[in-house]
């Protein structure tokens, strides 16, 4: 009983912060998106009615959101399986015997994870302008016409997939590195005196060894992913024709640009939803082909 | 470590007792002095600093507690103050943002000070004084008519903002034109001729399609309203939306005007240098920085001319800043008598030369920097014939669902007729029911 206690008290600043500033203020924001509160609600607490699933009924028959929803899931599409290739062939290359100035490159490639997305938005914007920019001028060596980058409807989120692999990478390379680190070499030993070649071993020892830290990697990145924000916030403002407009940043328009704070909750836990159950089915996957192993 | 233990251990007291004294100074002096919080934004809120020394030295134990936010973080600021009880006593308001927060119920109506004009009233509530120095007929009427909210007046015009024309003289007269155009007709055939000169990679305007500005302002000069029913629907299906809209998307059918959102554009004074394109439509504090920013040659080769019109010059909408005190205040005649303060027109011409901000009173612009200042002077004509934009909290929405129905009709192909009937539906459901629904329950009671 006296641990039990003891146990409690460890426990209970934790318990109390958590609560204060995370189950608090969900329940709060599950019970403002039964509401719509908004500047009017604001001005006067009369003003507020209780809809009920109301904002989910608004926002599931709202196109925008399903449009959302789509360039969200494009974008997740793109970026996760490019950003976990980048990542692990950036980690393998660190990783060989042959590299050279290893803490240098480490570093250099660490860097985009903690520069400013807004001043290498700017950057980026430039990059991709498309009279000035260098990946145009890069394309019209190999005989490609310029690329209207951010003012295509088609282009603008392969834009942003671009920019978010590059700022995002290095950490999960970081990560991977650390897992290919703990691979025993004398698999690989033994695999090279048995003849295996190169990309054999990449696929039986490699890819195995790796197959934990991997399925950590991606489920954080297609959590963050689905999260998308910042790249478009800072880079296109939703434009153009709305086909860069994220679940989040639908989110934010609602909340904090119109005060639709109701609406804004109910979006924001359709997106809770949504990333759980894409987590969940990507884990059990995952599991179901461990125990078929 | 030793060396620094040895200087910090005998400093200590003496910094106790220094942080005593400070201490002692400061609650000696809280007694004496009023402090009136006074919030502003963006480049506006970096140069009243210079002018708020005068004003507490003509108010002993008055401090003015400036403090200056950036414009993106303003609104949100506001509201949550609002929220929180923790307003300031005036503040700088964008005039676009008053009906939101007349609807919130945190400003105070200032009619009671202003309208005694001069003459000693009687019975004026809320700590207002009952003379003014402030005259609204010297007030550009558009400009005033932003702040008035049935029939009671939430602010006071600080400085002015509209947008119209900035063209290259050069690239005009070589496509034939001596003078700037003063009605559509004109402004067609100037976009055409320009355009033919300026080959396939140049253009004749700039009119960014994430910017509802150009096209709000073209429509703000037609005769019917942007909302009908007291501002509860929309009435962009109506026949004077319809023609800006129809003049706007010309401008891009013709190729005149480059599709291109203002994120696309790196930076808009170095293309316009370049003659990317001869005519902008933007606002006053962009005369300063196309004199600071565009090069030598150029400085006599562009220039500024009102917004034309349907037929003549059309006006714009009427935007700026004013000055706002809120109801939560305990310093409101303290606080009326800084609006008055920096009201008055030397404060007002002071305040141009230092930001070149427009002044609101035309008294102001009998002053000579202004009056010969080939570049104001068409501002000067505009302001004169500027509107209001409807006065409803939700009416930035609303000017910005306009324009992306407009950038459908422009970049995604889609029909005036669709885009407009599409867009007054959505007002109508999704943005303005709860305002209808709230209008009518008031009714009813």
């Amino acid at each position: 009983m006296s641990t039990q206690r003891a146990a409690w008290t460890f426990v209970a600043p934790a318990l109390f912060v958590l609560g204060v500033f995370l189950v608090l203020p969900a329940c709060a924001a599950l019970l403002l998106s039964l509401t719509d509160f908004d500047i009017y609600a604001l001005a006067s607490s009369d003003n507020l009615r209780f809809v009920g699933l109301g904002n989910y009924r608004d926002v599931l028959t709202t196109p925008l959101f399903w449009k959302a929803l789509a360039n969200t899931v494009w974008f997740v599409a793109l970026a996760l399986p490019l950003s976990l290739a980048t990542s692990l062939g950036a980690a393998l290359l660190l990783n060989s015997p042959l590299a050279r100035f290893k803490g240098l490159h480490r570093t250099a490639l660490f860097a985009p994870v903690v520069t400013t997305v807004v001043a290498v938005a700017i950057i980026w914007r430039y990059l991709f302008h498309t009279r000035y920019g260098l990946i145009n001028h890069a394309l019209g060596f190999i005989g490609i016409s310029p690329v209207d980058w951010l003012g295509d409807p088609h282009w603008a989120m392969p834009a942003l997939v671009l920019f978010a692999v590059w700022k995002n990478f290095g950490y999960n390379m970081i990560i991977l590195l650390a897992g290919l680190q703990a691979i025993p070499q004398d698999l690989y030993e033994a695999a090279r005196i048995d003849g295996a070649s190169r990309w054999r071993r990449f696929w039986h020892i490699t890819l195995p060894g790796l197959r934990p830290v991997l399925l950590l990697v991606a489920v954080i990145t297609l959590a963050g992913y689905f999260q998308l924000f910042a790249e478009p916030y800072v880079m296109t403002r939703g434009d153009p024709l709305q086909s860069t407009v994220s679940v989040l940043y639908l989110m934010y328009e609602e909340g904090f640009r119109w005060w639709n704070l109701g609406r804004a909750c109910a979006i924001a836990f359709l997106l809770f939803a949504l990333i759980l159950v894409v987590t969940r089915v990507l884990l059990r996957f995952v599991r179901a082909r461990d125990e078929t192993v | 470590m030793s060396v620094r233990a040895g200087i910090c251990k005998p400093s200590f007291p003496i910094f106790l007792l220094a942080l005593g004294c400070a201490l002692l100074a400061a609650c000696t002096q809280r007694e004496q002095t009023t402090t009136l919080k006074f919030w502003a934004f963006g480049p506006e809120g970096e140069a009243v600093g210079q002018l708020l020394t005068e004003f507490e030295r003509t108010h002993p134990g008055v401090r003015v507690d400036l403090q200056n936010l950036p414009l993106s973080a303003m609104h949100e600021k506001l509201l949550t103050a609002f929220a929180g009880d923790a307003l300031p006593d005036l503040c700088q308001l964008g005039n676009t943002w008053i009906p939101e927060f007349a609807v919130l119920g945190a400003l105070e109506d200032l009619s009671p000070a202003v309208l005694a004009d001069g003459k000693e009233q009687t019975g004026v509530p809320a700590g207002l004084p009952g003379k003014s120095s402030i005259h609204p007929e010297d007030y550009f009427p558009g400009i005033w008519d932003t702040n008035v909210i049935d029939g009671k007046l939430y602010g006071v015009p600080w400085y002015v903002d509209t947008r119209l024309l900035f063209y290259r003289k050069d690239l005009l007269a070589h496509a034939g034109f001596d003078h700037a155009p003063r009605d559509w007709e004109e402004w067609r055939r100037a976009m055409a001729a320009i355009k033919k000169n300026q080959g396939a990679d140049r253009y004749a305007i700039l009119l960014p399609l994430n910017e509802f500005e150009p096209l709000l302002n073209l429509a703000i000069q037609q005769d019917d309203p942007l909302l009908r029913d007291q501002n509860t629907r929309g009435n962009f299906e109506s026949a004077g939306f319809r023609r800006a809209l129809d003049f706007y998307v010309e401008a891009f059918r013709e190729n005149w005007a480059p599709p291109m959102s203002n994120t696309q554009i790196a930076n808009v004074w170095d293309e316009f240098g370049k003659g990317y394109f001869a005519f902008y439509i933007t606002g006053p504090w962009n005369i300063g920085e196309f004199k600071r920013r565009l090069p030598a040659g150029l400085r006599g080769n562009w220039s500024t001319a009102p917004l034309p019109g349907a037929n003549g010059p059309g006006g714009g909408a009427a935007g700026g800043s004013s000055f706002a005190i809120f109801r939560t205040s305990k310093n409101k005649r303290l606080a009326w008598e800084l609006v008055e303060f920096l009201s008055a027109v030397e404060q007002q011409q002071r305040f141009y030369a230092l930001t070149g901000d427009l002044p609101a009173r035309r008294s102001a612009w009998a002053f000579s920097e202004l009056a010969n200042d080939e570049h104001t002077q068409a501002f000067r004509a505009q302001l004169e014939l500027v509107k209001p934009t409807p006065k409803l909290p939700e009416w930035e929405r609303i000017a910005n669902e306009m324009q992306l129905a407009a950038e459908r009709v422009v970049r995604g192909g889609e029909s005036a007729d669709s885009a407009l009937r599409a867009l007054d539906a959505k007002i109508d459901d999704a943005i303005l029911a709860k305002r209808r629904a709230l209008l009518k329950g008031r009714a009813e009671k």
